[in-house]
């Protein structure tokens, strides 16, 4: 039996809290009318979504529940939530306004939401889309999402609309992706950036050019991709069809004329600018769903320092290559040839024609004086990329680099130093975004938290000695327990080779004797010493609240623990966590993976300083990628903490909790245990539901905090 | 019909295997055979490392005795063992005694697959002692001037674990074997599976698409091998995508999108 509806009075009370109308004065009435019609179940859903958004903004929650019927008149319930949480996205990156606008413009989101249900988006196909450009060959090309929702292309990167949905089903729309990645593709491959642009648009009327040209190279590209990939031609023919680009084609006397010319097999830019003046400036056909735009900018800006920088590399390696060569050729191999400018390679002609040597450019190959010199693999990506600028090897680029020619560090990118970032106004340059879990809205809120890694400078002190000697007899028993650890023996039986004899096996292979069986050899029992492969990764709480006595006991806890680990072999690593709200999360490295430990880190643990409050989430996702690099068998991620997590935000109570367990939770489907120690008397409280019933020690006295750390990690390893 | 068996020492190759040279790799073979000279080869997987081995056994007219390493392959699966038969124990001689004593080419395919105790019998064989020691009878055996040891290793894609030692690999002449450049990858798969030049050709650049792919994606890119798969499926009336797609995509990756990526290559060039 169907549960009865919500009355007016109760749906009014309910709205009353999600709406906080006490302070916010939003009136309840007309949405509550609304609602009091439906039926339960969308009463429900309605409802259930409103407490989800409130807990974000109030207003933008009313807002909601004022268009939620007629949203649910247009879209299913499923599409009505994802409309909700774009509006709740909108807030977080943009504010109130253009998340009230999505709200609002409830038509506009109907019809994305019709495109999205039949379009291709992106963001899904492009791990197909990547591999598949990627494949195709040339230059290492990227795909990345267009801002203005135009196809086009920079010449390393090609940018695609978000979404496309030019045609019914999506497939087609899958289809259009690739033939626009193919034909952004067969742009750079076949030299239509090779085009003096600036010269051929000196004219009056350059858009009207730019049309021309636009028209002239589809005709010779596709010529081009019909022969390189046939299938995907035959694709696009039909999606010429399909969204009737083909109508409006004219037929210009010169343009079958045209036509012929580009889409001789050898046809290349200067073709296409010998027909620049045989059409005339009305009948050329229109642009077709995969031709993309020509964003010349970009493109002049891309390729001008691309190829200044491939020029500089190139030289450089052309150099090195010389000066390899002499050494072998010379009869005093230990002294350095000097290798200037006047140095020049040259380009072995083969029998191929130039047209195969710009679809292949891997068979060029380079000669020194007529000896051919071997190629490596790096700069025979170099050369493919130059190839694809120019078509050639330019004679310019075959001058090895004189010394001192070149400054490469003006071509590597501008590395910040996270410490300056903080010098100006706060900006996401230079950090690693990562999401954050919203119990309420059950989403995340995306790229939400910018954590940089820091430095930590050692301080050179007495605090290592003083605490080796306080502890001085805890760290001998310490050691004990771990080298019995460490040698743990596995007695492993039926063993070819072995110390003793196996009479279990040796019955066994007697009664098999009896029998006529073969005897198996596998009759030794051996000890063998287990082999630990584990990676361990302490996340130390460097939170305001830890100042004093916490502090001292955490750091004199991980140096105890840094002694004995060292002693079993196990990878570990040491980083200190603290922040002041999402935009300024802070990661203290202490002890990568790949440091030895040392003085230097030593004095980096005994720097560890308390800073300002406790965001746990964002680490927790930060330290799951590092994790990810990391191969071994056993991953465990240790939590030192003296409390809740806690934020100067929002980020407190049950919101930080829920974060945290969230990222927990992604951490452990990633194959990481993780392990909270924590001091605070009241974890019993919230631990559990973070970590799990069992993944959690409290100690009681803080002072304890050295000896228990070593003793829980020696129990969670064995 | 009844298929007629043979013992591998006893079995010689009749029809010369097609193989299509890269470089001179069979002169080079020959010569080290000459010279008692242990060899290596390298390569990718489905290059033709093994149709190499086959060629060359029917050319020095040695029967070849191949043995794919494992695991599990122990020496004395290579050396022999003692059976039971009838009360009574018999030694067996395995793969490697038998080359040995019959002057065979013995292959181990994918060597450093074996286990480590397998070096230990193929040292003293390597070398200029050419001697198989066989612990368990307590006897050596002298290779005759026929036999010829050929190990086979793929440095792409093993373990650091599973890496060959420098005292294993510096016994051997190492042949190195790589896919044949285009022209000739084409003609090997006309040669093998009689499709017309067009397929082939669109084959190899397929196959060529995948191995730009290696490393961004996959682990490996299509093997000479695969592509000879695909031209036999290809020329038993499957349709060309369907039969990259069953040779080649789904028996190079499991993972979904690569798999579809690939698909749309193919379909881009048929």
């Amino acid at each position: 039996m169907p549960r009865p509806a919500l009355t007016f009075e109760e749906i009014i009370s309910l709205l009353d809290v999600y709406y906080d109308a006490e302070f916010t004065f939003i009136k309840s009435e007309d949405a509550t009318e609304l609602i009091v019609k439906q039926p339960r179940s969308t009463q429900d859903f309605i409802l259930n979504l409103c407490k989800r958004i409130a807990a974000t903004n109030e207003e933008l929650a009313f807002q909601f529940t004022l268009n939620s019927i007629r949203a649910l008149e247009s879209m299913d319930q499923h599409m009505v939530e994802a409309w909700a949480m774009t509006a709740t996205d909108n807030y977080d990156r943009k504010g109130l306004t253009p998340a009230m606008s999505v709200i609002r413009d409830l038509d506009n989101y109907v019809h994305t939401a019709h495109i999205n249900a039949c379009g291709a988006v992106l963001d899904e196909e492009i791990s197909v889309l990547l591999p598949f450009v990627q494949g195709l060959s040339g230059r290492k090309l990227k795909i990345a999402e267009a801002e203005d929702n135009l196809a086009y292309t920079d010449t390393e990167t090609i940018f695609l609309p978000a979404i496309t949905a030019l045609l019914e089903e999506s497939k087609d729309n899958f289809l259009i992706y690739k033939a626009t990645v193919a034909f952004l593709w067969a742009q750079i491959q076949f030299g239509t950036f090779r085009l003096p642009f600036h010269e051929v648009l000196d004219c009056k009327d350059p858009e009207l050019q730019l049309k021309k040209i636009t028209a002239l190279e589809t005709v010779r590209l596709e010529a081009y991709i019909k022969r390189e990939l046939p299938g995907l031609y035959r694709d696009m023919q039909i999606l010429k069809q399909k969204t009737a680009d083909n109508n409006t084609q004219t037929h210009h006397d010169n343009w079958q004329k045209v036509i012929d010319k580009l889409s001789a097999e050898n046809a290349d830019i200067d073709d296409t600018l010998h027909c620049l003046s045989l059409i005339d400036d009305t009948q050329f056909p229109v642009s077709c769903c995969y031709q993309g735009v020509l964003k010349l900018d970009q493109v002049a800006d891309v390729m001008q320092k691309r190829i200044e920088k491939e020029k500089a590399y190139f030289r450089i390696t052309l150099s090195e290559m010389a000066k390899e060569s002499m050494k072998k050729n010379s009869d005093t191999p230990d002294e350095e040839p000097e290798v200037d400018s006047d140095t020049t390679f040259a380009v072995r002609n083969n029998d191929s024609n130039e047209n195969e040597q710009q679809t292949n450019p891997g068979i060029i190959e380079l000669e020194l004086e007529g000896e051919l010199i071997a190629i490596p693999d790096h700069v025979k990506q170099l050369m493919t990329s130059i190839v694809v600028d120019f078509g050639e090897i330019p004679p310019e680029h075959l001058h090895a680099a004189g010394p001192g020619e070149y400054d490469l560090k003006k071509y590597e990118e501008d590395i910040l130093n996270p410490n300056d970032v903080w010098q100006g106004t706060y900006h996401e340059e230079g950090a690693e975004l990562y999401n954050e879990w919203n119990f309420k809205r059950q989403h995340y809120h995306k790229n939400w938290c910018v954590l940089r890694e820091l430095e930590t400078e050692p301080k050179y002190d007495d605090f290592v000695t003083d605490t080796l000697e306080k502890h001085k007899g805890l760290l001998k028993s310490l050691r004990r327990t771990f080298e019995i650890l460490r040698g743990e023996d596995k007695l492993l039986k039926k063993q070819v080779h072995g110390d003793d004899i196996d009479i279990d096996a040796l019955v066994e292979a007697y009664g098999d004797v009896k029998s006529g069986m073969e005897m198996t050899d596998r009759l030794f029992t051996k000890m063998h010493k287990e082999e630990r492969n584990v990676a361990v990764m302490f996340m130390v709480d460097m939170s305001g609240s830890t100042k004093g006595w916490i502090n001292e006991a955490e750091r004199e806890s991980l140096i105890l623990l840094s002694e004995v680990i060292q002693i079993l072999g196990d990878r570990f690593a040491i980083y200190g966590f603290s922040g002041v709200t999402r935009t300024r999360c802070e990661l203290y490295k202490i002890k990568s993976f790949e440091e030895e430990y040392n003085d230097e880190i030593k004095g980096r643990i005994s720097n560890i300083q308390p800073k300002d409050y406790t965001r746990m989430g964002v680490f927790i996702r930060h330290m799951t990628r590092i994790f990810n690099d990391i191969e071994a068998s056993t991953k465990l991620l240790i939590t030192l903490s003296d409390g809740k997590p806690d934020d100067y935000d929002t980020y407190r109570g049950e919101y930080g909790v829920e974060d945290t367990r969230q990222a927990l939770y992604e951490a452990h489907r990633d194959g990481i245990h993780s392990y909270c120690i924590t001091i605070d008397e009241e974890a019993r409280d919230y631990l559990p539901h973070m970590y799990g019933a069992a993944n959690y020690s409290v100690i009681s006295d803080v002072a304890q905090l050295p000896l228990k750390v070593s003793d829980i990690y020696r129990r969670l390893t064995t | 019909m009844q298929s007629k068996a043979l013992k591998p020492e006893e079995y010689f190759i009749k029809d010369e295997p097609y193989y299509q040279s890269v470089g001179d790799e069979i002169a080079i073979f020959e010569a080290a055979y000459k010279q008692a000279l242990p060899i290596l080869l390298k390569g990718p997987t489905g290059c033709g490392k093994t149709r190499f081995m086959e060629h060359m056994a029917w050319r020095l007219k040695r029967p070849l005795i191949t043995v794919s390493c494992h695991d599990d392959l122990t020496a004395s699966d290579l050396v022999g063992r003692f059976l039971i038969s009838g009360g009574e124990t018999v030694w067996v001689d395995g793969p490697l005694a038998r080359s040995v004593r019959n002057g065979a080419i013995c292959y181990l395919d994918e060597i450093v697959e074996a286990r480590k105790d397998t070096t230990v019998v193929i040292h003293p064989l390597a070398d200029d002692r050419r001697v198989l020691p066989m612990e368990k009878v307590g006897e050596i055996i002298e290779a005759t001037p026929d036999f010829c040891l050929a190990i086979s290793y793929n440095p792409g894609y093993q373990s650091v674990m599973k890496d060959l030692k420098q005292s294993t690999r510096q016994r051997f002449v190492a042949l190195e074997f790589d896919y044949p450049d285009a022209a000739l990858e084409a003609e090997i798969i006309i040669k093998e599976t009689g499709i017309d030049a067009a397929t082939a050709g669109h084959l190899v650049k397929f196959a060529h698409m995948t191995r730009d792919l290696k490393g961004s994606g996959l682990d490996e890119g299509a093997s000479t091998r695969l592509l000879v798969h695909a031209a036999k499926l290809i020329h038993e009336g499957i349709s060309p995508v369907t039969a990259c797609k069953t040779a080649i995509s789904q028996a190079i990756t499991d993972d979904a999108d690569m798999m579809v990526a690939m698909h749309e290559l193919s379909s881009s060039l048929f």
